[in-house]
């Protein structure tokens, strides 16, 4: 009976509440749907994303022990019997991995690459079966045939080519022909991969004698741990090689793309923020309309506790609703997503693959749990306020704005303030910047605590003023004493718009910061009038002595820069790093490189020391700060090098290192480079020096641009990246919106018998009306300049903390004024409207009524 | 202050007393120059009895309403109900005594608007863990048979403060709390309240307070009493020219 009857009691109360005020309660609902369903999503298409992605990777090295690679791209094969000899060793499978450039690229495959294995059939047949071409059956030699590739599926399928087809491929300037003998024992799906014998990898593509790694398969019982470090201990004097377990290499994997995954789901989360401030306004502004219903209750016998769980059994059922129908949504989102756009959200980790949508039980869960706990939160306070409020005072008429009395209270706010201003000085934690992400989360809501104090302050000075001038209207004269004196309601409506536009302008201010300091890096690093590269990239690529100097005697030409770029593994568990050797001038290196401070001048290097200058992540990831020596594996043995610099580099997250050409090709004997950059003589145009150069031998390998295509180019890539951020931060605005329009019509339904009131002794509708939009055009301009302000303070954390924490490289801060207040001047007419449309309602009904009416 | 009797009352003063004040004292400290409202008073409220309490607006009368429910704590003194001492109880006991022991009538009607009639007026069942069935004759009593689906927004005031009586009554409570019940009514409706309600109360064998300032609706109960500063005090038929006005 007990049970049963409170059942009963909670749903009466419940479902009478909601068929009463289905808005109000349908917005909190979509709100938190829109949250759970963006994080959901989110998570769903990065974790496919990812797991594809480290799939496809596992599945290029088959069923290893162990690998031996080096730091540089490639090791000397001579390892091979060493290694092939160890007694511990079952089986060794040398592999040769490159990039290859496609000649005939077509736009949709511009900077592709075609990811080729060289394999030894015999023994990749036993440790990657998978990898294995399938030959047609009157053609078996093929897979040892010095002109086959074998293609998997969704390469062909990109490649246009089938079985017995040609396809060309790029060496530096040459195009090598290869015959696609068939297809491959398995490959994932949209995997794009082609496989060849090792050997005539090797030969094809002008890598003889070298390997990118060697997988070792060991002997059953041998302990794996202990081999490894005899093994590391055989190699170390030449120091030329790394051991890796596979778990390292998936470690690499998920280092890659970490920071960027963690940054989506972030911002995925701001919009469940937003969501749970939407429902706590909600909730608090239905505990104030329901004030007396709530003493009579409690008069008829409902304790406290009966009370307090009443509210949040209210608010469980809407996150219950919210975050279910958000499940369904970000289900559906991410699986559309995956489908009709791959899994990159806009980073470019994960490009090229085709990831399929998992069901994530464990995910469903957690963001499930997620979404009824912050409603559950939002619902906390004013469910204590309802529990906690007398009884007897609380059935008196006008004692609405005291039910909200503890918002006022400034010390929870400035102490959320306090804590994230520290939050602010504590260092990372695993590559993340969680402190720096929380203090965000501490500045928004300490800044939303402090509102209804703050609107008191400010609209009693201007109500003041205004009664010292003495010729106020009526009708503003009401809406600025109802603000100033009802500041708790009103700092409901305005947390809304304060949380909604406070992140936009950090949002705002942070990605154009980040556009405007990418923009001027480019200019700096791009200075020549024309840069000339080999067609598209890969690993095997390059230009000869001889076609550097035909180049260099090209006529209109005052000064030609080459480089050469090349990657370098420092740690089998980090991304591999770049390394660019071209020509910098040792006194003046800040007219090269994009320099973020001093660099170390020439005369105080050490005698003999080689200078290195390192991009910013350097100095995060590997500690590589200005004076350090450090050794490097470039060149045989390993040299000692000075870091001279630290440079600013926005086009590689995971660091890069730049020298002296001259000191890369005195180390080392390789002569090739990758690009070149052009100075033209006065007066001549870059169309002419084109010409010239398309008339070279291997002209038509060559590819042009001009630095402002390659800006143009690269900040279209910078804006595609942050897509997915500005509809991140759209949705965030449009729950906050509906957060405003929520509290407004809460508020006008709670003030109906006011307006009856007012009707009564004269007001006409339309007063009333222009009274509801002074309120929220007052309010929504206090929330715009007080979000300006906060918003201001949260940029600064994404742009020197946020940033640099996560990717490791600052920016200068730029405030994008325009857009910003164009973008507040539409709030506040927005606001305005919401504001009189939510009170167009409650002044339709009879004046007479609307004062008879109990509650 | 002396326990005020009539020789009418001679038989109800022999019953058990339901309601005991002794020494009661409040002042509000939250008022800027902390005016007190109640001191020194004692009462006695017998099984059975009726009694309306009149006075000056603002001497008090909502608040020893409030003292007596447990809604608000005397300053000084204790109240008894039904021998249990009102301030020996947390807030969670005294919620269990009220809403077992009392039924509550306001001026202002106080119905849920978003509840059926019927779904009112069984609160206090639910709340008492008590079966619903009551609730059709306790409709049928107060003369809204067959309106129990109805929402309060289709009745009128009269209407309106039956259904309070009926969810007053419903889980036969042994006090009931009146607060100006007519206040809100023209007199025939309030007739019809008062004598409904008077009707209920004595059917139920409960006992009765009814705060008002309508002499009309005070001459419906067992005894009339009057809060002055100095307390409560019978009301004298003699008396009744010094009375304000807005008494009468």
């Amino acid at each position: 009976m007990r049970w049963r009857n409170r059942g009963m009691l909670a749903r009466w109360l419940l479902s009478g509440e909601w068929q009463a005020h289905r808005v109000q309660s349908g917005v909190a609902v979509i709100a938190i749907a829109l949250g759970v369903a963006l994080g959901f999503a989110i998570h769903l298409i990065n974790t496919a994303a990812f797991n594809e992605f480290s799939a496809a990777a596992h599945s290029l090295s088959g069923e290893s022990d162990l690998e031996v690679r080096g730091p540089q791209a490639t090791i000397d094969e001579l390892i091979y019997p060493l290694l092939a000899g160890h007694e511990s060793v079952e089986l060794v499978n040398p592999v040769l991995e490159l990039n290859v450039a496609l000649p005939n690229h077509s736009k949709e495959r511009k900077d592709a690459t075609l990811k080729i294995l060289g394999l030894d059939i015999f023994r990749a047949s036993v440790m990657a079966p998978d990898l294995i071409g399938i030959p047609a059956e009157d053609k078996l030699f093929d897979v040892l045939a010095d002109d086959a590739i074998f293609l998997s599926p969704a390469a062909m399928e990109w490649l246009g080519v089938k079985q017995g087809d040609i396809l060309n491929l790029s060496v530096g300037t040459q195009t090598v022909a290869l015959r696609v003998a068939g297809g491959l024992r398995r490959a994932r799906a949209g995997q794009r991969i082609g496989v060849m014998d090792i050997a005539t990898a090797q030969w094809r593509f002008h890598r003889l004698g070298q390997l990118s790694r060697i997988e070792l398969k060991l002997l059953p019982g041998t302990d794996k741990a202990a081999f490894k470090a005899q093994l590391e201990q055989e190699l170390e004097p030449q120091s030329q090689y790394l051991v890796a377990e596979p778990a390292t290499r998936e470690a690499r994997v998920a280092n890659m793309s970490r920071a960027y995954r963690v940054n989506l789901n972030v911002l995925a989360m701001v919009a469940l923020f937003t969501g749970t401030f939407l429902v706590f306004s909600t909730q608090a502004l239905s505990i104030v309309r329901r004030r007396h219903q709530f003493a009579l209750l409690r008069v008829l016998g409902f304790t406290r506790r009966q009370m307090l769980g009443q509210v949040l059994w209210e608010g469980a059922i809407l996150g219950f609703v919210g975050s279910l129908l958000g499940l369904a949504l970000g289900y559906a989102t991410a699986t559309g997503a995956l489908h009709y756009f791959g899994g990159d959200l806009g980073g470019g980790f994960f490009r090229g693959i085709k990831p399929v949508m998992h069901f994530d039980p464990v995910a469903a869960i957690v963001f499930f749990i997620l979404g009824v706990g912050i409603t559950l939160l939002g619902s906390a306070a004013p469910a204590w306020e309802a529990a906690s409020a007398l009884p007897a005072p609380a059935l008196k008429s006008g004692s609405e704005d005291t039910a909200l009395a503890r918002l006022g209270n400034p010390w929870p706010g400035l102490f959320f303030l306090a804590s994230g201003i520290l939050f602010t000085r504590l260092p990372p934690i695993f590559d993340l910047p969680i402190f720096g992400y929380l203090a965000v989360a501490q500045l928004l809501t300490g800044g939303i605590m402090l509102m209804p104090r703050l609107s008191a302050l400010i609209f009693t000075a201007i109500s003041r003023m205004m009664q010292h001038a003495g010729h106020a209207r009526p009708v503003l004269a009401m809406a600025l004493a109802r603000l100033a004196n009802a500041p708790n309601q009103a700092a409901i409506a305005l947390g809304g718009i304060l949380a909604s536009f406070t992140l936009m302008v950090a949002m705002a201010i942070m990605v154009a910061s980040f556009r405007v300091s990418v923009d001027d890096w480019l200019r700096h690093i791009l200075p020549a009038d024309l840069y000339v590269e080999t067609a598209a990239s890969g690993d095997t690529r390059g230009l000869t002595p001889d076609e550097m100097k035909a180049l260099a005697e090209t006529p209109g030409l005052v000064r030609v820069d080459f480089f050469r770029s090349s990657k370098l593994m420092l740690d089998p568990g980090r991304p591999d790093i770049m390394l660019i050797a071209r020509p910098i001038d040792i006194s003046e290196p800040g007219n090269t490189l994009p320099l973020t401070g001093e660099s170390i001048p020439a005369a105080q290097l050490p005698e003999g020391a080689i200078p290195i200058w390192v991009s910013e992540p350097m100095v995060d990831l590997y500690g590589y700060t200005p004076g350090k020596q450090v050794t490097l594996p470039i060149g045989i043995p390993a040299r000692t090098f000075i870091v001279a610099g630290v440079w600013r580099d926005y086009g590689r997250q995971f660091g890069a290192i730049q020298m002296r050409l001259a000191d890369y090709q005195a180390l080392t004997d390789d002569r090739l480079v990758n690009d070149a950059a052009l100075w033209l003589e006065q007066g001549v145009a870059p169309e002419q020096v084109i010409e010239s150069m398309r008339r070279l031998p291997f002209g038509n390998a060559l590819e042009f641009s001009d630095p402002g295509q390659i800006r143009a180019l690269s900040l279209n890539i910078f804006d595609r990246s942050f897509a997915v951020t500005y509809l991140l931060e759209g949705v965030a605005i449009l729950i906050g919106l509906l957060g405003v329009a929520a509290s407004f019509s809460a508020q006008a339904l709670a003030r109906i018998k006011e307006f009856g009131m007012l009707r009564h002794i004269g007001m006409t509708r339309r007063q009333i009306l222009g009274m509801l939009a002074i309120e929220g055009g007052l309010l929504t301009a206090l929330g715009a300049l007080l979000g300006f302000v906060l918003g201001g303070c949260i940029s600064l954390i994404l742009v020197f903390i946020v940033n640099p924490q996560s990717f490791h490289w600052t920016m200068q801060l730029s405030l994008p004024w325009r857009s910003l207040l164009s973008v507040a001047l539409a709030l506040m007419l927005l606001a305005a409207f919401t504001a009189v449309a939510s009170g167009r309602h409650a002044v339709s009904g009879s004046a007479v009524r609307a004062v008879r009416e109990d509650w | 202050m002396e326990k005020s009797s009539t020789p009418r009352q001679d038989a109800l003063d022999l019953k058990p007393a339901i309601l005991e004040l002794r020494h009661i004292g409040k002042a509000y400290s939250s008022a800027r120059d902390g005016r007190q409202v109640l001191t020194d008073l004692s009462y006695t409220l017998r099984t059975g009895e009726y009694v309306a309490i009149m006075g000056e607006s603002g001497v008090g009368k909502s608040t020893l309403l409030n003292l007596i429910a447990g809604l608000d704590m005397p300053d000084t003194g204790e109240i008894l109900i039904d021998d249990i001492t009102l301030s020996s109880l947390d807030d969670d006991a005294a919620t269990r005594l009220r809403r077992r022991e009392f039924g509550f009538i306001f001026q202002a009607f106080h119905v849920l608007p978003h509840l059926t009639l019927r779904q009112n007026i069984a609160l206090p069942l639910l709340l008492n863990d008590l079966p619903v069935e009551g609730t059709e004759h306790m409709l049928d009593a107060v003369g809204l048979a067959g309106r129990g689906d109805h929402f309060p927004r289709h009745l009128s005031g009269g209407e309106l403060q039956r259904v309070a009586i009926a969810r007053a009554l419903v889980h036969r409570p042994k006090l009931i709390l009146a607060d100006e019940p007519t206040g809100n009514l023209d007199p025939d409706t309030a007739h019809d309240i008062l004598m409904l309600m008077r009707r209920k109360i004595k059917a139920n064998g409960a006992s009765g307070i009814i705060v008002t300032h309508s002499h009309a609706a005070a001459a419906t109960a067992d005894r009339v009493l009057v809060l002055t500063k100095d307390g409560l005090h019978p009301f004298a038929a003699e008396k009744a020219a010094d009375l304000p006005k807005q008494m009468k």
